[in-house]
């Protein structure tokens, strides 16, 4: 065996062909088991990036509507004038994480108002609401910034979104969307 | 302790197969014959308990499965039906919604009965690791059984359950997407739940031969703690221990199907009644009561992936007890600090699954913290600690002395030397 060898001796051929069986072997091993493992991630079908389009021309200044995208609740809110206003006031030092978390934007924007809401139309509010703690759905107009409030384990969202108080660790997802027109937005 | 086989078969075809498999003998010698110590009492019957629950388990399984429909459109309609149409179906699945509680309620004795009189000691220390991973295979495979009804505490605790791995740097929200086979919990994740909690028990029962091989070594703890030293410590398995057993396991039955044919949904959630909704979250998530003392120490903590840590940390700490504790003698009925704390920390474990069931807020929370707390404490500062300050009480000489009485208690040669007298 291989062991058997000091370091003083040349390896022999037997040595060579040892590892060499062995390395063929394992690399043969990986490349069999990763299709079992790479089995369980997305199929096709889930990857199909599913978008959806929201009319938002009956959402009232205060209400919101929530559409079912990639299996998950999207809000979409028109924003009164005094939520805007919390939003743009608080400071970004007050906030426990300060990422947009904006997948319309750079991945270091920070977490202002302007950063979370939609670009220049600072009324229209679109979020990804799942909480990111352990994936509950936040109540909506809850909670002590008069954002969200997650009833699983208390983690407390401002009108932006953004987290204020309890476990998760980051401001809520705002998903890829756009403006179709003034009145029509696409998610995803 | 086994030693070579005694079996001897009189009869022409038994000593055919003998020859060519001894099986017969593997089994004359682990269950007939097998020197248990004379001693052992009640709490020494939830090992066979435990294996009975498992093969009813996957027998009310597997015809469950037959029933059953693992698809999001029909996984709740087809649990009705087994209620409402399948010949006994109400009945087949209430033994077993039920038989995975009474499962955990004979483990859970199991364990505390092996803290109690210290079976996880030498020379036991695989045993115990491989009763610790049956452990973690039962949560893994209870878990999954409970998100196949497709209610909403289904859905709901394996969106909170899988999103417990986003909370690993880096790689979390892969794991996440991995598990679910897609962005949210849906028809991909209750199909491989299914298929995997069919699979598990069958692992389970793996790890349980292995579990027994290990305790088929050094045989098993007593009462006493005292190792066995000659023969007349011990009594064979046959009668003695099967009847035992079988009298432990009818009034576990009794206990098991009050709750079957009288209070069926006692353990359960209303709200898993309400079929899955991705759009709505119940106002008051609860996983299955046997989760909760570990859920009450994830909420304790304001902080995701501590949280997750401390969650997982309170099961890992207990594979590593038998290094933990540093005393040599292994029964707390001679261990008078040990005796105690072991019942403080009893309490604090089964108040961590109150304040589990309870809303996260106010005076529940500051309770949970400070259990938590005294759950790592414990095993991580008391019981290494205990092992060096306290002073045992004397040991008995031998099991038989233990029983019959006859003198002052020996004490020389004790494995830990205590205090004599």
């Amino acid at each position: 065996m291989i062991l058997a060898h000091s370091a003083a001796t040349e390896p022999t051929r037997r040595d060579f062909l040892f590892i060499a069986t062995g390395a063929v072997g394992a690399v043969g091993i990986a490349a069999t088991v990763w299709p079992f493992i790479n089995q369980m991630n997305p199929d096709a079908s889930a990857l199909a990036l599913a978008s959806s389009e929201v009319d938002i021309s009956s959402i009232k200044e205060g209400e919101s509507v929530t559409v079912k995208w990639r299996g998950k609740p999207v809000v979409v809110r028109n924003r009164t004038a005094k939520e805007v206003e919390e939003a743009k006031a608080a400071a970004l030092s007050d906030l426990k994480d300060p990422v947009a978390r904006n997948a319309n934007l750079p991945a270091d924007a920070p977490a202002t108002d302007a950063n979370r809401a939609a670009e220049g139309k600072e009324n229209w509010f679109v979020m990804v609401n799942v909480c990111t703690h352990l994936g509950c759905i936040p109540l909506g107009q809850e909670g002590a910034f008069g954002g969200w409030f997650c009833p699983c384990h208390g983690s407390v969202y401002d009108t932006a979104g953004r987290i204020r108080q309890g476990p998760a660790p980051e401001n809520m997802a705002i998903p890829v969307y756009s403006f179709m027109t003034d009145t029509k937005i696409k998610i995803g | 302790m086994s030693g070579p086989s005694t079996y001897q078969p009189q009869h022409p075809a038994l000593k055919w197969l003998e020859t060519r498999l001894p099986i017969l003998g593997l089994v004359h010698s682990s269950f007939i014959v097998f020197p248990n110590p004379r001693n052992l009492n009640y709490f020494w019957t939830f090992g066979g308990i435990l294996a009975f629950m498992l093969v009813a388990q996957i027998a009310t399984g597997v015809v469950l499965a037959m029933h059953y429909t693992p698809h999001v459109t029909l996984a709740f309609n087809s649990v009705e039906g087994i209620m409402r149409d399948v010949n006994s179906g109400w009945m087949l699945r209430y033994l077993h919604a039920n038989g995975a509680s009474m499962f955990f309620i004979a483990v859970y004795i199991h364990i505390f009965r092996g803290l109690y009189y210290g079976s996880y000691k030498a020379p036991r220390e695989v045993l115990w690791i491989l009763g610790m991973i049956i452990f973690l295979l039962m949560m893994a495979t209870g878990f999954m059984g409970y998100v196949l009804p497709w209610g909403q505490m289904s859905f709901w605790g394996a969106t909170v359950i899988t999103n417990l791995f986003g909370a690993i740097p880096l790689v979390g929200q892969t794991i996440v997407t991995w598990l679910w086979g897609g962005f949210s919990v849906d028809n991909p994740t209750l199909n491989r739940f299914f298929a995997l909690h069919y699979l598990l028990p069958f692992i389970i029962a793996g790890v349980v031969v292995l579990h027994i091989w290990a305790l088929h070594i050094p045989g098993s703890n007593n009462p006493t703690g005292v190792s066995v030293k000659e023969k007349q410590d011990t009594l064979p398995f046959h009668p003695y221990f099967t009847v035992k057993d079988a009298l432990g396991l009818v009034v576990f039955l009794i206990f098991y199907c009050y709750f079957v044919f009288y209070v069926p949904n006692y353990l359960g959630h209303a709200d898993n009644y309400i079929e899955a909704n991705p759009l709505v979250t119940p106002a008051h998530i609860v996983p299955e009561w046997y989760f909760l003392p570990f859920y009450a120490i994830l909420r304790s903590i304001p902080d995701k992936l501590l949280g997750v840590i401390a969650m997982f940390g309170a099961i890992a700490v207990l594979f590593v007890v038998p290094w933990l504790d540093t005393s040599k003698v292994r029964s707390a009925n001679f261990r008078p600090l040990y005796r105690q704390f072991f019942w403080i920390w009893a309490v604090a474990a089964v108040g961590l699954g109150y304040i589990g069931a309870m809303p996260p807020e106010g005076g529940y929370l500051i309770v949970g913290r400070i259990l938590t707390v005294y759950y790592f404490a414990h095993f991580l500062i008391i019981l290494p600690l205990l092992g060096l300050f306290e002073k045992p009480r004397p040991l008995p000489a031998s099991i038989t002395e233990a029983v019959l009485g006859g003198g002052a208690p020996v004490t020389a040669g004790a494995p830990s030397g205590p205090q004599t007298k």
